[in-house]
């Protein structure tokens, strides 16, 4: 029997700002308010990463899965190949409607862009894949191109909305893809990044995504190998040595495959204090007993601040004892999240009411064919 | 004399002695570096108060400006001021229309700060000298480590109410929470490992929101002379709120302080 | 026959600080010290002495000094002093060696060459005396998926739970049973655990009835395979039922009360005659194979009305992950592991200093089985084997433990010294022996407040370490081998453990 290596992974660290806009209507909007806020928080990052994620900008692809490929390798030639091979499996497991590189600003100043490429695409199940769920089958071809494909990455893979990141200002990367020019969509979040370790790499950019459910992060995950070890169990592999991986494969196993709603969800990653939970009254209580004691390994400990992002809705979540910070602001039909104040300020002067929700408890705004917004 | 609003790439400075018009800067695409190269050009070339229009998130503003004349300014912030207002300020008076961020007051030596709104995370951390108010609510860890030192205590009041850590590790210092938003205050953990100084607090707090280094017991003649001044200092600075002096200082107070000097002396062994 | 050996220890008295109080010669049981009135002086025969510290600690004047003699063979790396005695006293008396205590060979520990993180800069290292650190742990088999539904503000939860034991600190009194220590050190430990929030362990020796109603509500009692002391209240009283097939100090052989240790207070409780040997056989006779024990977890199950979690004691050996693994899938709740240095009241020395392997490369091992097997949720691993501090524990939850088990550490806290003459019953402490003279030496009041002393110090030291690392939640430490890093190890040792070497 071969013995047994250790893995050793490495694990990025990061301090960074957030931002998230989103209309409740709706009404989908260009990327460059956005910009603007998060060109406002330039100090928190250190031009090493930054991403945005968009909602509603395939309205005429809206029932395809829009896969954003990343093919890196140091000479054209590593690329060329990888797309090559990414080809390959694509058309033997999908149906490949449309696809085209993402256009880009050739003059804009992020240096050495891998070749980043979008594919509109229906699965093509057969065999044993055929009883699986479109969702399940699309979650594991994805895995299994990001482990097994080199140099290819699929960052990006919901319907009707994408992801677009990389090393740089998270300004200078909405320059390059265009993000105010070619695209409208009705929620926008955005990242800057400050990580610690200097070989940033595209793929390591937030935000982090599985189908439509994309996080940006601000803060460090000291949990990350206890949820890691947990989250593998169930089929996620990690591969992108970010620890916010970690919560947008949570996100997707509790509600996508578990169907727990969102605030059931907000207790499972920052559960209130054992000394809150033996106050509450006892229907609460055997609620929050019941969900620390099964999902301990899901609690993500350490500072955090998010902006889940996904179809219908946006969410913010602190940690438990809000290490890191977030204010919430509504204007109307408008709702931003932000790690600084100003930034909101920045492109709605005027604001109904802003707040800094409690550690722990999330800020959900939902499209208003849903509900509204829940403090 | 009407000093002509300043544009973005260039200020006059005016002779020293003209304190009663203020100097207009727009702050508008300027980033905090540059903005505070501005401000203490100011102050050097004898401008005693200043406008800032249109600040949107830059940081540190007020902090660059110790001289050791012990040179005194008034600065009035119009917009959202970043983080780390005023950190280490040492004796000038800050008026902010609109909400602050985080850090304000950090290690704040001396002077005065006004809030028209909420502030962030980590009000008057460290702060060891001067008086902050903050008209409506603000974040967590609030007054942490505030320090004394015989009589120069720093003084906090904030109108609404805080969130959780209060008062850690508090070591001097005279904090009011007058939760006058008409919310319930729920902050958790208050005082944990508190030492020193005293907070007083509007309205009734249970005992498990308190660390247990922290004792709690109704106001008495000496606390309520404290509260008056501080309350009626409060009230000129925020002219908009309704309530009256009077109405405020009817309502229960109540006085938190710490047990004990060294809450941890039992903790370790040799 | 004539001995050869030479006396373990030398007694060195200052006759000058020495009163003849006789103090010395009423607390040793071995009749080291005797009083001679003639000379009136005390004399003591350093034969008999076994190095207990009692009479040096008890002595008013601080006038006795006990030390190991020093071996007077010409040194040799391969023929140490106690192999050449040991061989001595098999040829003396054709007899197995007998020892007690854990094993005390120079075994790599490696609790010793791990290191742990600590947050700076990215990550705050969070204050344990002024924010919440929390430890409290659930041991038991938790579901994959739950189903929950929300209507209209109301929550219903459908899945139903396996009963979890729950603990306010991760740290257990492990298995000692009444008979191999005394019955007022077995109520120290009980004592002790229900006021501090967690759980003391029966052993094989039953549960006396006399304590079943104020402390069963903290107990987990034993089924092994002597049956000792097993009715249908014993395991209803309790909260967790274990089934002991082996332990770390003597993998694959049984137990041995001597018929002096029993009693009639223990014979009473474990349903034997007075005055007879308790043995223990090797096996479960009615566990020859994994299906056997799936039975009697079912069994235990059925017979507790399936409200207690079943917890299945292994010792550490080589395939033990896969014997675990099949335990796991036969129903257990809890797998209690023991390695190489687990103690024991009695045990031959070949078995206790060789057989076994060392917990902190078990408790990985068994982590990284059930995980890749994706049953890691179905049961809580209690990791048991020579936990001698706070950074111990800490280190074995990194490793992927739930809770550890002490067994020697409690002992010690209560005033053993590991003389490892535990088998003699002539413990001077009062711990380990069924004589009321000495038993009654133990003051349970005194004893139980050691051990919470002992629990507390502990849990304040793992809060301080956790908050060093930015954790405040003891879940978000388990498995979490990235907090470790191993300094002077092989890179195969690295491997097992899962974790980088320092600075990787």
């Amino acid at each position: 029997m071969p013995r047994i290596r250790r893995e050793l992974y490495n694990k990025e660290i990061c301090a960074c700002s957030i931002f998230g806009a989103m209309n409740r209507n709706g009404e989908r909007f260009t990327g460059e308010g956005v910009m603007l806020a998060i060109a406002n928080m330039h100090v928190r990052g250190n031009g090493l990463g930054g991403g945005f994620a968009a909602y509603g900008i395939y309205p005429h692809y809206e029932d395809y899965y829009a896969f954003h490929l990343m093919f890196t390798g140091r000479s054209l030639q590593d690329k060329i190949s990888a797309k090559k091979e990414l080809d390959g499996f694509l058309s033997r497991n999908f149906d490949v409607v449309f696809d085209e590189e993402i256009p880009h600003r050739d003059e804009s100043t992020v240096t050495d862009p891998p070749l980043i490429w979008r594919y509109f695409v229906l699965p093509k199940k057969e065999g044993d894949d055929a009883v699986l769920a479109d969702e399940d089958y699309v979650v594991s071809k994805i895995m299994w191109i990001n482990t097994k494909i080199e140099n290819a990455h699929v960052f990006s893979s919901g319907k009707n909305m994408g992801c677009f990141k990389g090393v740089g200002y998270p300004e200078d990367i909405g320059e390059y893809f265009m993000l105010d020019e070619l695209y409208r969509a009705y929620t926008w979040t955005v990242h800057g990044r400050f990580p610690t370790n200097t070989q940033a790499w595209w793929g390591g950019a937030h935000p982090f995504s599985l189908l439509d459910t994309t996080v940006v992060h601000n803060g460090e995950i000291s949990s990350y190998g206890t949820n890691r070890w947990y989250l593998e169990m169930y089929g996620y592999a990690c591969t992108l040595q970010t620890d916010t991986e970690v919560i947008a494969y949570a996100a997707d196993l509790l509600m996508r495959r578990q169907h727990l709603p969102i605030e059931i969800v907000a207790k499972i990653l920052a559960p209130p204090i054992w000394n809150a939970i033996d106050r509450m009254n006892d229907s609460e209580r055997r609620l929050l007993t019941t969900l620390r004691m099964v999902y301990a390994p899901l609690l993500m400990n350490g500072p955090f601040a998010v902006i889940i992002g996904q179809s219908n809705r946006m969410i913010g979540l602190t940690d438990r004892i809000r290490l890191r910070p977030l204010t919430a602001a509504t204007n109307g039909d408008m709702f931003y999240l932000s790690s600084e104040e100003a930034s909101i300020r920045l492109i709605s002067p005027k604001l109904d009411r802003v707040w800094t929700p409690n550690g722990g408890e999330p800020v959900i705004g939902e499209l208003n064919s849903m509900r509204k917004v829940l403090q | 004399m009407a000093r002509a609003a300043a544009s973005q790439t260039s200020i006059e400075a005016d002779h020293a002695g003209d304190g009663l018009a203020a100097v207009e800067v727009d702050a508008t695409g300027i980033q905090t570096k540059e903005l505070n190269d501005r401000l203490r050009e100011l102050m050097l070339s004898g401008v005693r108060k200043v406008n800032i229009r249109n600040v949107c998130g830059q940081r540190y503003i007020g902090t660059r400006l110790y001289t050791p004349e012990h040179i005194k300014m008034d600065i009035e912030i119009f917009g959202t001021p970043g983080n780390d207002l005023a950190a280490f300020l040492y004796g000038h008076k800050i008026i902010v229309h609109g909400n602050a961020q985080d850090g304000v007051g950090n290690t704040m030596d001396g002077g005065e700060i006004v809030v028209e709104g909420r502030a962030g995370d980590v009000l008057a951390f460290s702060m060891r000298g001067g008086e902050i108010y903050v008209r409506d609510n603000c974040g967590y860890r609030t007054a942490l480590h505030m320090k004394e030192y015989e009589d120069k205590k720093p003084v906090l009041v904030v109108g609404g109410c805080t969130q959780d850590f209060l008062g850690e590790y508090m070591a001097g210092g005279i904090v009011v929470i007058l939760n006058l938003l008409g919310q319930a205050n729920k902050a958790s953990f208050i005082g944990t490992g508190m030492h020193g100084g005293v907070i007083y607090m509007r309205g009734k707090v249970e005992p498990h929101q308190l660390g247990g280094q922290v004792e709690v017991s109704p106001i008495d003649e000496a606390d309520r002379a404290v509260l008056d001044r501080y309350v009626s200092r409060f009230l000129e600075r925020f002219p908009e709120i309704c309530l009256s002096q009077k109405e405020i200082m009817q309502s229960q107070f109540y006085r938190l302080k710490p047990k004990s000097k060294r809450p941890y002396s039992n903790l370790y062994t040799y | 026959m004539k001995s050869f050996v030479f006396p373990e220890f030398q007694i060195i008295r200052d006759e000058e600080k020495c009163g003849q109080c006789r103090g010395c010669e009423r607390q040793c049981a071995f009749g080291t010290h005797t009083y001679d009135p003639v000379a009136d002086r005390l004399i003591s025969d350093n034969y008999k002495c076994v190095g207990c510290q009692r009479c040096v600690i008890f002595c008013p004047k601080d006038a006795i000094e006990v030390r190991p003699t020093p071996s007077f063979y010409r040194p040799n790396a391969s023929w140490s002093r106690e192999k050449l005695e040991d061989l001595k006293k098999q040829a003396e008396t054709g007899g197995v060696i007998l020892t007690g205590s854990g094993n005390d060979k120079p075994f790599r520990i490696y609790w010793d060459h791990i290191v742990l993180n600590a947050s700076q800069v990215t990550n705050p290292s969070i204050d344990p005396l002024r924010e919440p650190m929390e430890l409290r742990t659930f041991l038991g088999a938790k579901p994959d998926l739950m189903d929950i539904s929300v209507k209209d503000g109301d929550v219903e939860i459908k899945t139903s739970l396996s009963p979890n034991l729950v603990v306010q600190t991760p740290i257990l009194f492990s298995a000692m049973s009444y008979g191999a220590i005394s019955y007022n050190a077995f109520r120290a430990l009980a004592t002790a655990a229900c006021k501090s929030g967690t759980y003391f362990n029966t052993g094989e020796g039953g549960l006396p009835l006399e304590m079943r109603e104020e402390f069963g509500r903290c107990a987990i009692v034993q089924v092994a395979s002597g049956r000792f002391g097993i009715d249908a209240e014993y395991l209803n009283c309790a909260q967790a039922v274990e089934i002991k097939v082996g332990q770390g100090a003597k993998p694959g052989i049984g137990g041995h009360l001597p018929g002096e240790k029993v009693s009639a207070a223990v014979a009473k409780t474990r349903m034997i005659p007075m005055g007879t040997d308790a043995i223990s056989p090797a096996p479960h006779h009615d566990i020859y194979s994994i299906e056997d024990l799936a039975m009697l977890i079912s069994a235990l199950k059925e017979a507790t009305n399936y409200e207690k979690p079943i917890s299945v004691k292994i010792a550490a050996v080589h395939n033990f992950a896969a014997i675990a693994s099949g335990i796991v899938r036969a129903g257990a709740d809890i797998i209690a592991i023991d390695g190489l240095r687990g103690g024991t009241g009695t045990a031959p020395k070949a078995i206790r200093d060789n057989v076994g392997i060392p917990i902190e490369l078990a408790i990985s091992s068994l982590d990284r089985r059930l995980r890749n097997e994706g049953i890691r949720n179905k049961c809580s691993i209690i990791a048991a084997g020579g936990i001698r501090c706070s950074s111990d524990v800490i280190k074995a939850i990194a490793l992927g433990a739930d809770a550890v088990y002490i067994g020697s550490a409690a002992l010690i806290a209560m005033g053993c010294t590991l003389c490892q003459k535990c088998f003699s019953n002539k413990c001077n402490w009062g711990i380990c022996t069924q004589d009321p003279r000495l038993s009654g030496r133990l003051n349970v009041d005194i004893a139980s407040q050691r051990l919470s002393n002992l629990l507390s110090a502990w849990s304040h030291e793992i809060s301080e370490m956790l908050g060093g690392m930015g954790i405040n939640a003891l879940e978000s430490l388990r498995g979490n081998r990235d907090h470790l890093r191993g300094v002077g190890l092989y890179e195969w040792e690295l491997d097992v453990l899962g974790i980088k070497g320092a600075g990787e």
